[in-house]
C-alpha cells in the first residue's frame, strides 16, 4: 500500500474492513461521500462482483466463498477465540524479527552512511545479499537453525534487514553536505553535526525503510510459516486450504493484509509526528 | 545589541597568502602572494573575474580551507580552522528543514553550547531585527528565497561574531528584494560593530555596501587593487559620485 492511500485520514477504518466486511463497507460508503465512492468505488465493485458471482454460482463457491462466508469465518475465528492464538504467535515471529533488524540496521546504517570506505567495501556484498531471496536461503537457515522458531525468526529478520540497513544509509548519504558545513562553521562538533544534522537529515529515508521492512515481515510470515509450524495466520492459511476450509483460509489471508495495513498506517502515524517539517506548505 | 567594548577587534591580516588546488593532478594556483589589512569594523567587499578566488579567499578566512602558503591572522591570531569570532552567510541559506526559523536562528548558539531558552531569546532579537517576527514558527520550505536568506542572516548575527563572511549573499535574489537586502545589510552593518567581509558580482552592490572595495586580479600573482568607497552613508545610487564608483569599477574589469 502506497503513501497516498494512508494519507486519508479516513482509511483506517475503511482500509481494516475493505477486504473483509463486505457489509460494513457497503453500510459506510452508502453514508460518505461523493470522493470516498470515487476513491473506494472500484473496491467496492470488486467486491459486489465477488459476492454475486459465488452466491450466483459463476465462479465455484467452494473455492470462491461469498464474502459471508468469509465474515462469518473471520468472527468465529477471532470473537470465538480459535484465532487469537495464530495472531499472537504470528505478531510474536513478526515482531521480533522485525525489532531485531531495528535493532542492528539502523545503528549500522548510520555508521556505514558516514564512513564512505567502510560504506563501499560493504556496497557490493550488501548488493548480493539483498538480491539473494531470502525464501531461497530459507532451507539453509533450517539447516542451521532447525525447523522451531528461530529459522523462523531469523528468515524474517533477514528479509527486513536489507531494506531497512539499505534506505538507511542511503539517508545518511544523501544529507546535504552544505548543511554539514554550514553546522561545521557555527563550531558543532563530529557528534553533534550527527546529532543535529545528519540524524535528522535520514529519518524521512529511514521511515520508507521501516515502511518496507514491515511489509515485508507480514509477507514472508506466511512462508515461514509454512514449514514444521503448527500456529499462525501463515500456517492457518495452508492448513484451512489443506482441510478445504476455505472462508476460513480466506479470513486468514484478510487477517494478514489487515495487520500489514495496520502497522503500515502506525508507521505512518509516526512519521507524521516526526517529519512535521517535511510535508508544511506555504 | 551593538556590542559595548572598545577594544579593536575582528581585524584581519593576510600576508603573502598562497593557494592552489590540484587539478587534474597538476596545481592551479588560485592565490598567489595576496597582502590585505582589513580594519576592525570596515565592510570590504570582493571583486573579481569568475575563477578569481573569491569564494576561495572567503573559504580560507572562514577555517573552511587551509592556506599553502603565507598567514591570515585575526585579531593578532593565526586562523586554524573554524572559530567562533567568525560566522558565513553564504550563497543558499542552507536552513536545516526540519526547523523553524526560530529553531535555525537559535541553531548556531544552540551548537555552540548555548541553552535553548537563552539561545531562542537571542535568535527572536534578530529574527525581529531582519522583519521576520511573524515568522518565527514557519518552516524554511514556507518562505520565499529572500525571507530564506534573511534567516540565514540572522543566524549568522546571533552567535554576534567578530567578522561576518558573506559569498554573495543576495545572488540568487531578484533585483527588487536584492535592492531591500542591500539596504538591509547596510543598516544591520551599522547597528552591529561587526566587520563585514563580502563577496560579490554586482558592483553597484560593492559600491553601495563597501568602506573599501578589493579587486581580485585575474592574473595570478599581480597586485589586488584596493577602492576606498569615500561616500556618506545612506548612500544614494544615483548621485555622480557613485555612478562614477561604479564606472571605476567597471574600468578595473575592462568593461569601460
Ligand atoms: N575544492 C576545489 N578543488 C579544486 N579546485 C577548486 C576548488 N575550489 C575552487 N577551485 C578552483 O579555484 C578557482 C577559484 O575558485 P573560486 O570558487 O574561489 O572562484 P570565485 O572567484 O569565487 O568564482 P565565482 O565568481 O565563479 O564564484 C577555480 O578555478 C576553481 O576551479
Ligand atoms: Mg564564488
Amino acid at each position: 500500500m502506497s503513501l497516498q492511500h494512508i494519507e486519508q485520514p479516513s482509511v483506517l477504518g475503511a482500509g481494516i474492513g475493505d477486504n473483509s466486511y463486505g457489509h460494513e463497507l457497503v453500510q459506510r460508503g452508502s453514508q460518505a461521500a461523493a470522493r470516498f465512492l470515487s476513491r473506494y468505488g472500484a473496491l467496492l465493485g470488486f467486491l459486489a462482483l465477488w459476492q454475486v458471482s459465488s452466491t450466483r454460482g459463476w465462479v465455484n463457491p467452494a473455492v470462491i466463498p461469498p464474502l459471508d462466508a468469509i465474515v462469518v469465518a473471520l468472527w468465529t475465528g477471532v470473537v470465538g477465540g480459535a484465532l487469537l492464538d495464530d495472531i499472537a504467535i504470528s505478531l510474536q515471529r513478526s515482531g521480533t524479527a522485525f525489532a531485531a533488524a531495528v535493532v542492528v540496521a539502523i545503528p549500522l546504517g548510520l555508521f556505514m552512511g558516514q564512513v564512505r570506505a567502510v560504506e563501499r567495501a560493504f556496497d557490493p556484498i550488501l548488493q548480493v545479499f539483498r538480491q539473494t531471496s531470502a525464501l531461497a536461503l530459507y532451507p539453509i537457515f533450517i539447516l542451521l537453525l532447525g525447523l522451531g522458531e528461530a529459522s523462523k525468526v531469523f528468515v524474517i529478520f533477514w528479509a527486513t534487514l536489507f531494506p531497512l540497513l539499505l534506505n538507511t544509509i542511503g539517508g545518511v548519504k544523501e544529507v546535504d553536505p552544505k548543511l554539514i558545513e554550514m553546522a561545521r562553521v557555527y563550531g558543532a562538533t563530529r557528534l553533534t553535526v550527527f546529532r543535529r544534522v545528519v540524524l535528522p537529515g535520514a529519518v524521512p529515508s529511514i521511515f520508507v525503510g521501516l515502511r518496507l521492512s514491515a511489509t515485508t515481515a507480514l509477507l514472508l510470515l506466511i512462508a515461514s510459516e509454512m514449514i514444521g509450524a503448527n500456529k499462525g495466520v501463515g500456517f492457518q492459511v495452508m492448513n484451512a486450504q489443506y482441510n478445504f476450509q476455505i472462508p476460513l483460509m480466506f479470513a486468514a489471508i484478510v487477517l494478514l493484509a489487515g495487520l500489514g495495513l495496520l502497522s503500515n498506517y502506525a508507521l505512518v502515524l509516526l512519521q507524521r509526528r516526526l517529519c512535521r517539517w517535511s510535508s508544511a506548505t506555504a | 545589541m551593538t556590542s559595548t567594548d572598545t577594544t579593536r577587534r575582528g581585524e584581519v591580516s593576510i600576508r603573502d597568502l598562497s593557494k592552489s588546488f590540484a587539478i587534474n593532478g597538476r596545481p592551479l594556483a588560485v592565490l598567489k602572494g595576496l597582502n590585505l589589512d582589513i580594519r576592525s569594523g570596515e565592510c570590504l567587499v570582493i571583486v573579481g573575474a569568475s575563477g578569481s578566488g573569491k569564494t576561495t579567499l572567503l573559504r580560507v578566512l572562514a577555517g573552511l580551507e587551509a592556506a599553502d602558503g603565507g598567514r591570515v591572522l585575526i585579531d593578532g591570531a593565526p586562523v586554524q580552522g573554524v572559530g567562533t569570532d567568525r560566522a558565513v552567510i553564504f550563497q543558499e541559506p542552507r536552513l536545516l528543514p526540519w526547523l523553524t526559523v526560530l529553531g535555525n536562528v537559535a541553531f548556531g548558539l544552540e551548537v555552540r553550547g548555548e541553552q535553548r531558552a537563552r539561545a531562542e531569546e537571542r535568535a527572536r532579537d534578530y529574527i525581529g531585527l531582519v522583519g521576520l517576527g511573524e515568522f518565527a514558527d514557519a518552516y524554511p520550505k514556507q518562505l520565499s528565497g529572500g525571507m530564506a536568506q534573511r534567516v540565514g542572516i540572522a543566524r549568522a548575527l546571533t552567535v554576534q561574531p567578530e567578522i561576518l563572511l558573506l559569498d554573495e549573499p543576495l545572488g540568487a535574489l531578484d533585483a527588487m528584494t536584492k535592492i531591500t537586502m542591500q539596504e538591509e545589510l547596510a543598516r544591520i552593518w551599522s547597528e552591529e560593530n561587526v566587520t563585514m567581509i563580502m563577496v560579490t558580482h554586482d558592483l553597484e552592490e560593492a559600491v553601495y555596501l563597501a568602506d573599501r572595495v578589493l579587486v581580485l586580479p585575474k592574473e595570478k600573482g599581480a597586485a589586488a587593487r584596493l577602492i576606498d568607497i569615500d561616500l556618506p552613508r545612506p548612500r544614494d545610487r544615483s548621485e555622480p559620485r557613485f555612478v562614477r564608483y561604479r564606472e571605476e569599477l567597471l574600468r578595473e574589469f575592462g568593461l569601460h
